[in-house]
Formats: structure tokens, C-alpha cells, sequence
């Protein structure tokens, strides 16, 4: 199959900033992409590229359209979720069901209706009248009803408490992903994505510093719980991190054979949000 | 055509307090008034046994049904024309307002509030959601306006009627005189008159609003002001020779004004009369067509044209979420 996403050269200046850097990458079907990266990075940058929303230098080519130019058609195929809170404050559950209804060609009404009525959501109701939460959960609905082929999500969670996050991701997982769609998704909120991720790709200063399956993220890194006196020989192999923990160190280390790894402590598989922290190590210095 | 009829009605949903309500309440605000007016004279007419226009013998509201002459029918019917115009031409001014500030916010209050990346994770081009926001400008929300006020002339002429019968009057017979019909053919026949008429400040108030970062309405008014003051100052000066009255009345009130209906009056010859059937019939939609031959109507939707486009370019491009 085809990639998803392919994305040659992509450049976009503003006019203090560079928000992508000469980027490439390929987005592959049937993926759950993290995009993460510290505030102003370029991550919904790159998700406005690849929706349209914006101009940029380079080729970008989106199930197999140009974003630029066949957006109308491209929008058929494409859902995004953009921050919490961007549906209209006006607009009532039954008119955002009939509205998406009648636009959209690829929208399953009786699939939507069933999502809802899982929710508290009553037809009547006004988004205005709703908390964050339901909010999502409305946004949710209707974009689960959609069968895209690309769904992009830009910080969904932001804001929402635990119960709605949780079950915002399981609701993804357990209703709409399959291996025909794509995912790519961006958030501050690493320890709820990691887990359902099949990729990581972290982005920096425009530039895309790890492009990797998360198979190949835990063959590439291993942190070691390291006692005192082995630490200068574990340091000794250019640790990317250090920190201590209960009189232990903790190292996180990039590209080093596990066999010589296991020879200083305990290897376990860093988390992604340890991983994030260390790459993105003086982001704001 | 689907997708289009659903985001006009899209603009109905979100736009109902302006194109929906405010006709309505100013319609029943006028009955009203009208009705107290009538409560008013009954009462007074009652409690001082002086009878304005009627009740009695001898009044003359009786003597009018009886002894009208062809030209007095006429003016009479006129008259009743009128009452029945009245309500629109207030629901007509109060529109204008309604359509100034729709036109202002239509592409600028869904950027400010973000709702623009819900509306463009939809697959529908910009250009259909900028006309489907001119078509609910300009034909929508008239039509409504001009379907509530004939509503409420009707009602109200049909109050007035029944007031007067419990005199004694047979106004049944002299609403036959007025002409209903016409004066709903003649308002809704303006209709298409008033989109070729609205465009430019159609136009232009949806070009600053899809492109103004911030304050669209400052934009919109202090933009075409500061440019005829300067206009004005060169004129002082001598160096150009541009009328600057010209500049005022073609330019600046066309692009914000013109979005208040009945402005088109202003091009065509004759308007007016000796009597209220002739003014009636000069400001008839048949006449008023004669609008569609001024050279600068056209240049106006031309103009229109070219900044609807931009609107629509600022629509795509824009990117400030």
C-alpha cells in the first residue's frame, strides 16, 4: 500500500520563525503517528500543511492529493480534530449531526446517533451549554461516524479530566481504528498516548529529531538502573540522560547493545515521556 | 446544490435572533403601537363624545364609503397601499442594519472563536460558504423581511377594518380598494433588485471581514473614510481634479450603505407624484427596474465581484487559528 502522507522538503517560514525546517517523512496506512514536541516546535504546522490550511514550501502529497490544490476532495477522505473546544458555541447536537449529515458523503448518521446515545448529549442542547468534556465527546461522535481515511488530532485532550481522556482514546481505539486508517496525533499528554502509538516522531526547532516505530524506539533506547559504583563506566558510553533515583542513576542510552547494557544494572524500556524530556533537553534554555 | 442548500440554511441556524426574530418583533412592536393607537382613539373618542372619524350619523368615514368618486377610490386604495408598505419599509431600515453587521462577522466571528477549523475539517470548498453567506444576505434574510412585514401590513389593515366595523363602516368594501397582491409582487419583485443593489457593500464588508486580523468594522468604516479625506485634502490642494463629491456618493456610500434597501431610488428619473397612487406607482417594482440600465449599477456588482473573490482567496488562505 501507498503511504499515507509523503512529505518532501516541507518548508514553511513565518515571518520571525521557522516552524518547519526542510522536513521529510512518510506517514504509512494503518498507523497511530505521535507528533511530539515542546510548544512551537512546528507540530500543528505541519498538521495545518497537511490539511490545507496553510501555504508551504516543498511537496506534500496526501493520500496520494495535494493538499494545496484538491482540498475540497482531500477533506473526504481527512478528519481532524483541532484543540477541544472548536465546534460553534450556537450550534445545537441535532443541527451539527444534520448539518455533517448532508455535507459530508462519507457520514454514517445511524453510527453517529449510537455514539451519542452513549453520551449524556441531548439533541437540543447547545454547545455553548456543554463542559469541555461533552464538547469532545460531541466532536468525537461525529468524526468517528466519518469513514476517513486519515484522522488528525491536534492536543484533543487538552484540558479535559482524566475520566473524558481515558475514554476519548479508548473510544478511538475500540470503535474506529482499524488497519485501513490512519491516526496522527499530537499532545502534551505522552503518558495517555504511548501506549496506543504505533510511531514517534519527535519534532524540535522544525526539524524532525526520531522518526521511529515504537518497536524500533525500544530496540534503539534502554535506560539501566545503574548502582554508584558502576555509574563512571556507564557514563563511559555517552548516556543521552542521567538523573537519580533512591541513590540509583538512571541512564538513558541511545544505540547501545542490550547485552552490554544488562553488564551495568537492570535495562528496562524508557518511557516515551522520559525519552521526549531528554531529546528536548534545552528547548527553552 | 444539496451541500449548498444545507450551509444557507447553516447561516439561518446560527443568524435566527437577526433574520428570523428581529423582523418579527419589530412586526409585532408596529401592530402594537397600532392597536393602542386605535385603543386610544375609541376611548378618547368615547369618553369626550367627539368622534375623530367615526361612529354617528353623519361621519365622515360613512359619507367617504358612500360617496366616493373614481379619483378619491383611488387615492383611498393608495392610501391603504401604503399602511400595508409602511411595516416593511421599517423592517426594510432595521435589515440593513442586520445585514451590515451579518456581512461584518460572517467570515471574521468563526475565525476569532476558531469554530473556522470545525467548519474546514468539512469537505466543502470556500467558495460555496461564501456564497452560500451572500445568498443568505441578500436573499434570504429580504425574504423573510419582506414576507413578515407584508404579514404585518395585512394584520394590521385587517385590525384597522375590524375597529371600524364595530362603527358601522363597511371597510370590508373599502379594502377592496387596496391592492394586496400588488404590493407583495412589487416587494418581493425587489427582491433580486436589492441583490444587484447590496453587492458592493456585500462585497466589501466580507472582503474586510475575511481578511481583517482584528476590528473588521474599523476596517470597513475608517479604510473608505481616511481615503476621501485624503481625496479631499488633495482636492484643496488643487493637485487632482476627482470630484470628491463623487468619491462620497459613488464610492463610499455604495461600499457601507448600500446594504439598506431602497437605495437604488436615488438612480432612476421621475420618482414621486402629485398624489399617493402616482408616487405608489413610480416607486412600483416595474419602474424601478429602470435601475438595470444605470451603467453604474453594473460597475458596482462588477466591483462586488472582484472583492467576493477576494474574500474568497482570504477564506483559503488566511491562516490565523
Amino acid at each position: 500500500m501507498t503511504a499515507v502522507v509523503t512529505a518532501t522538503h516541507l518548508s514553511k517560514r513565518y515571518r520571525h520563525s521557522v516552524a518547519l525546517d526542510d522536513v521529510s517523512f512518510t506517514i504509512e496506512p494503518g498507523r497511530i503517528v505521535g507528533l511530539i514536541g515542546p510548544n512551537g516546535a512546528g507540530k500543528t504546522t505541519a498538521l495545518k500543511a497537511i490539511l490545507g490550511l496553510t501555504t508551504f514550501d516543498g511537496e506534500l502529497s496526501v493520500l496520494g492529493l495535494d493538499p494545496r490544490r484538491q482540498r475540497g476532495k482531500l477533506m473526504e477522505q481527512v478528519c481532524f480534530i483541532a484543540d477541544v473546544a472548536v465546534l460553534p458555541r450556537w450550534i445545537r447536537v441535532r443541527e451539527a449531526v444534520d448539518f455533517v449529515a448532508h455535507v459530508h458523503p462519507r457520514f454514517d448518521r445511524k453510527k453517529c446517533e449510537a455514539f451519542l446515545a452513549r453520551t449524556k448529549l441531548k439533541p437540543e442542547q447547545r454547545v455553548k451549554q456543554m463542559s469541555k468534556g461533552m464538547i469532545v465527546q460531541l466532536h468525537l461522535a461525529l468524526v468517528m461516524a466519518i469513514d476517513a481515511r486519515l484522522l488528525v488530532l491536534d492536543e484533543p485532550t487538552l484540558g479535559l479530566d482524566i475520566l473524558y481522556r481515558k475514554q476519548f482514546y479508548q473510544n478511538l481505539l475500540e470503535d474506529y481504528f482499524d488497519e485501513n486508517k490512519t491516526i496522527i496525533v499530537t499532545t502534551h499528554q505522552v503518558e495517555e498516548v504511548e501506549h496506543i502509538l504505533t510511531d514517534l516522531m519527535f519534532i524540535r526547532d522544525g526539524k524532525i529529531v526520531l522518526d521511529a516505530d515504537m518497536d524500533a524506539v525500544g530496540e534503539r533506547f534502554a535506560e539501566v538502573l545503574v548502582d554508584a559504583p558502576q555509574a563512571d563506566a556507564a557514563r563511559a558510553l555517552k548516556p543521552l540522560d542521567e538523573r537519580t533515583v533512591f541513590g540509583k542513576s538512571i541512564f538513558l542510552f541511545d544505540g547501545i547493545d542490550h547485552a552490554q547494557l544488562e553488564a551495568l544494572g537492570e535495562v528496562r524500556r524508557p518511557s516515551v515521556s522520559d525519552l521526549f524530556v531528554a531529546t528536548m533537553k534545552g528547548t527553552y534554555a | 446544490m444539496k451541500t449548498f442548500y444545507w450551509l444557507v440554511k447553516r447561516e439561518l441556524w446560527e443568524h435566527r435572533g437577526g433574520f428570523f426574530w428581529t423582523p418579527v418583533i419589530i412586526g409585532g412592536i408596529f401592530l402594537l403601537l397600532n392597536l393602542m393607537g386605535i385603543i386610544t382613539g375609541e376611548v378618547l373618542g368615547g369618553s369626550t363624545r367627539f368622534n375623530i372619524a367615526f361612529g354617528g350619523e353623519g361621519n365622515n368615514m360613512r359619507l367617504l364609503t358612500r360617496n366616493l368618486d373614481q379619483q378619491s377610490m383611488t387615492a383611498v386604495g393608495a392610501g391603504l397601499d401604503m399602511a400595508m408598505y409602511s411595516p416593511t419599509i421599517i423592517i426594510g431600515m432595521v435589515l440593513g442594519f442586520v445585514v451590515f453587521f451579518y456581512c461584518l462577522g460572517a467570515l471574521y466571528d468563526d475565525r476569532r472563536d476558531r469554530s473556522l477549523l470545525f467548519w474546514k475539517s468539512l469537505p466543502v470548498s470556500d467558495t460555496a460558504t461564501v456564497l452560500s453567506k451572500v445568498v443568505a444576505a441578500t436573499v434570504v434574510a429580504p425574504a423573510i423581511a419582506v414576507v413578515v412585514g407584508t404579514l404585518t401590513g395585512i394584520a394590521m389593515l385587517l385590525m384597522f377594518a375590524l375597529a371600524l366595523s364595530f362603527h358601522g363602516v363597511s371597510v370590508w368594501h373599502l379594502l377592496t380598494l387596496s391592492h394586496p397582491l400588488q404590493v407583495i409582487a412589487n416587494l418581493i419583485g425587489s427582491i433580486p433588485l436589492y441583490l444587484l443593489w447590496a453587492l458592493p457593500s456585500i462585497g466589501w464588508l466580507m472582503l474586510c471581514s475575511a481578511w481583517a486580523r482584528s476590528k473588521p468594522f474599523l476596517w470597513a468604516v475608517a479604510l473608505p473614510v481616511a481615503v476621501g479625506i485624503v481625496l479631499g485634502w488633495f482636492n484643496l490642494l488643487g493637485t487632482i481634479t476627482l470630484q470628491n463629491s463623487w468619491y462620497w456618493r459613488e464610492v463610499l456610500l455604495r461600499i457601507l450603505f448600500s446594504v439598506f434597501p431602497g437605495g437604488w431610488y436615488a438612480k432612476i428619473p421621475h420618482v414621486g407624484g402629485n398624489n399617493p397612487a402616482e408616487l405608489l406607482s413610480s416607486v412600483g417594482v416595474m419602474h424601478s427596474y429602470a435601475v438595470l440600465g444605470s451603467v453604474n449599477l453594473w460597475v458596482g456588482v462588477a466591483t462586488a465581484i472582484a472583492m467576493l473573490a477576494g474574500a474568497i482567496w482570504f477564506r483559503r488562505w488566511r491562516d490565523d487559528t
